[in-house]
């Protein structure tokens, strides 16, 4: 019983030792934190500095509360990859009236995706509505709909949609059922039949391996494709995480892809940005397959008033291959 | 006393002769490729098979579908007949409940070797989502195949027992399995009571369960927006050519099985004409449905409708397709609907039709309508416009038809094909003139 309590006194010290220890070493952190954070010194240097503040007036501080502040690294992983990026919608148009397939887009799509299979994720169909009728190029990637039917069907909730507008898949969850790619009226999806063929240990399978290494998230999805899984058009979040444009858009000579976000109400091609509701008024532009309901976030404005000869693109037109062969690249 | 002995002599499962040890070695064998060319398929993926992005599903999938139509078989002749009180089912239906069984376990395994990840099966169950129909479908197949096997087991029960004592002293060991199967049988008024209700709610059961999982199958393809698919009559449409597929399979083993254990005392010409009403009957009622699918949406031409229906009437598809009406609907209603054509053997040849008919139905509802998507084909290699299954999806698929087969012929080895226990009540009610209460 004695022995007990001693050692219930000495168990106690002990711990109050350590705590004290800790709550000391915490306050010196949490000072010391708390200075940063306030960007209060010690000393006034007297020097004053003009700074602009949000609402646009400008004030006077001392200098030596002016801080720099380290930028985090990770900031754009902050938010929920599954969820998206906050406050963003994404959206493209595709102004079919300057479309002459010139297919840049599709190689560069091909290569930053690292696509090897025999179907291209984004693809120039030659249309033509019917016999009286001009024909036209035109351009698909996957609608990202705001109704997809892909995201109902897959029992596994592999594929799914983000508020920011973007229809992603992930591959480390799918089961290979197809089901999505049945569902979609845009025939935008592939499967990857047998495992990826990167060929030889090129430049290129290091690049991509690289790549991986950095983004290896269901926003990079298909990359590294995986056998057995579907893969699609993912509008490029590792792009636009960086505030670059898809690789489409930027690759395009004739600024065919418009790219943008339709809270700011605007799209650009990196060489014009317009008002996204006034382009889509004033040049009637419309989305694939409307009586479906699947909402599209993709526009297309109509090939009218076309400075591009249709018959150009014929020499481009390949009706059997959408994919160059990795050794050609 | 001597009557009985004779029943339980004629009906108790029988040694394989020759013919059975071959048949059985063939089903085994063919099993066993299918197997070697799953397993090469798993290592080196769908590729060795002729899918691709636009026929993304081909035979697996309408194979499957072909095995769910035939496992509604159970809930049609075994509990609509029940139902009705028909007395006549009685030598058939445990057959019914064999094949219903055998195919709709075959379905199950069926719709995993179209998985692109076998391997990520159980993210069924624990990423499982409500709203895709492939949900629908996880949760009814098990279901239903547990009702199957109650439905098949119940009524069982009585036969065992007679089977224990049967074989005591010629295959003691078999008399233990069967005395372990039969849950002590008694033949108890007790026992009787409780093992009617059973049957009963099992046999009620059955009939909402067929009805969802063929609908479920229906809507694998309803929900989705292709042409040929998207359409308000799937699920009747394929609960009709569920009976039809089914009712087919169940003429063709019971004459099968009729011939190979020498049952002409008991599966009687007058079964065959009842069974071959029934057939047209089921095959009336598709037909109506067919005419539904392919007639009338030619009244409002819609550009995409009438592609799809001229690529079945005239195009690629056309052979197949004429082939699936006439012979498998047309020929066996014209048949069928004279006395002559429900004798034995030209029922079987009927059946043997419909059955290959169904099978292709199944692949005429999936691939023509995958071929003819929205956009058009572009792009992609030649092949990918057209769709013929690969060496090893036939071989797979046969090895699926075969198990399915062996499944059936293991059951037939084994249990009493025709009810011992009710067939000796029915005699003796005739004999004392008392009708037999279920």
């Amino acid at each position: 019983m004695e022995n007990n309590s001693t050692n219930n006194r000495r168990y106690f010290l002990d711990n109050g030792l350590k705590l004290g220890l800790a709550a000391i070493i915490g306050g010196i952190g949490f000072s010391k934190l708390a200075s940063k954070l306030y960007g209060k010194s010690e000393t006034n240097s007297g020097e004053k500095m003009e700074l602009m503040t949000t609402d646009g007036t400008i004030v006077e501080v001392d200098a030596s509360e002016v801080v720099e502040v380290a930028h985090s690294q990770d900031h754009e992983t902050k938010y929920n990859l599954r969820e998206g990026m906050p406050n963003r919608k994404f959206v493209m148009v595709i102004d079919l009236a300057k479309c002459k397939n010139a297919l840049k887009c599709q190689s560069a799509c091909n290569k930053h995706h690292y696509i090897t299979g025999e179907h291209a994720w984004l693809k120039v169909y030659k249309m033509q509505e019917e016999e009286d009728t001009a024909p036209y190029w035109m351009p698909t990637t996957c609608m990202h709909c705001d109704h997809p039917a892909c995201v109902t069907v897959c029992p596994v909730d592999a594929t799914f949609k983000r508020r920011d507008g973007l229809v992603l898949i992930d591959n480390d969850r799918c089961i290979g059922c197809r089901f999505c790619m049945a569902a979609c009226p845009y025939s935008t999806r592939v499967f990857n039949w047998s495992e990826p063929d990167y060929g030889e240990a090129s430049e290129v399978v290091l690049n991509m391996n690289m790549a991986h290494e950095e983004h290896n998230s269901i926003e990079f999805a298909g990359m590294p494709s995986k056998i057995g899984t579907v893969d699609k058009c993912d509008f490029c979040p590792h792009a636009i995480k960086e505030d670059k444009l898809p690789h489409c858009v930027t690759a395009c000579p004739n600024g065919v892809f418009y790219f943008g976000d339709k809270y700011e109400d605007t799209v650009t091609n990196g060489d014009e940005t317009l008002r996204l509701s006034k382009l889509l008024k004033e040049k009637s532009g419309y989305r694939l397959m409307e009586g479906l309901g699947t909402k599209p976030s993709v526009y297309y404005l109509p090939p009218v008033n076309r400075l591009v000869d249709f018959k150009e693109g014929l020499s481009e037109y390949r009706n059997y291959n959408s994919v160059e062969k990795i050794d050609d690249l | 006393m001597k009557a009985s002995d004779t029943l339980i002599n004629d009906l108790a499962p029988q040694k394989f002769g020759r013919k059975g040890v071959i048949w059985t070695t063939a089903l085994i064998i063919i099993s066993i490729a299918g197997i070697i060319a799953y397993i090469d398929q798993v290592i080196k993926g769908q590729v060795v098979t002729n899918m691709n992005d636009y026929a993304l599903w081909g035979i697996y999938i309408s194979n499957f579908v072909f095995f769910v139509a035939t496992s509604f078989v159970g809930a049609v002749t075994v509990a609509v007949l029940r139902l009705t009180d028909n007395a006549w089912r009685t030598p058939i239906v445990r057959i019914a409940e064999i094949i219903s069984v055998a195919c709709i376990i075959m379905a199950g395994l069926t719709i995993m070797i179209d998985m692109g990840r076998p391997d990520r099966l159980m993210n069924l169950f624990i990423h499982g989502r409500m709203q895709s129909p492939i949900i629908w479908d996880v949760i009814i197949i098990p279901t239903y195949i547990v009702i199957c096997l109650l439905l098949l087991y119940f009524p069982l029960l009585p036969d065992l027992a007679i089977l224990k004592k049967h074989f005591s002293q010629t295959h003691p060991k078999l008399s233990k399995w069967y005395g372990k199967f039969s849950l002590n049988w008694t033949g108890s008024d007790k026992q009787k009571k409780i093992q009617l209700k059973s049957i009963h709610i099992i046999a009620i059961l059955i009939i909402p369960a067929g009805f969802i999982l063929q609908t479920v199958d229906a809507w694998l393809f309803s929900t989705l927006f292709r042409v040929g698919w998207d359409s308000t009559n799937m699920g009747a449409y394929f609960i009709s050519g569920a009976s039809v597929a089914g009712v087919g399979a169940l003429v063709t083993v019971v004459y099968v099985i009729r011939k190979a254990n020498k049952l002409e005392n008991y599966i009687t010409e007058y079964h065959f004409d009842k069974l071959g009403k029934f057939l047209v009957l089921t095959c009336l009622i598709y037909l109506y449905f067919n005419i539904n699918e392919y007639v009338i949406p030619e009244f409002t031409s819609k550009k995409e409708e009438v592609t799809h229906l001229n690529h079945l009437y005239s195009g690629q598809y056309a052979p197949l397709f004429w082939f699936v009406i006439i012979g498998g609907l047309v020929i066996p209603i014209i048949v069928l609907l004279f006395k002559k054509g429900r004798k034995p053997l030209p029922m079987f040849y009927i059946g043997l039709l419909v059955v290959v008919g169904s099978w292709w139905k199944r692949f005429l509802i999936v691939t023509p309508t995958l071929l003819q998507p929205f956009l058009p084909i572009q792009g992609v290699p030649e092949s990918w416009h057209h769709y013929f299954p690969s060496i090893h999806e036939w071989v797979i698929t046969f090895a699926t038809l075969a198990m399915a087969l062996l499944i059936i012929t293991f059951l037939v080895r084994y249990l009493p094909i025709i009810p011992i226990q009710r067939t000796a009540d029915e005699q003796e009610a005739t004999k004392t003139n008392k009708p037999l209460s279920s």
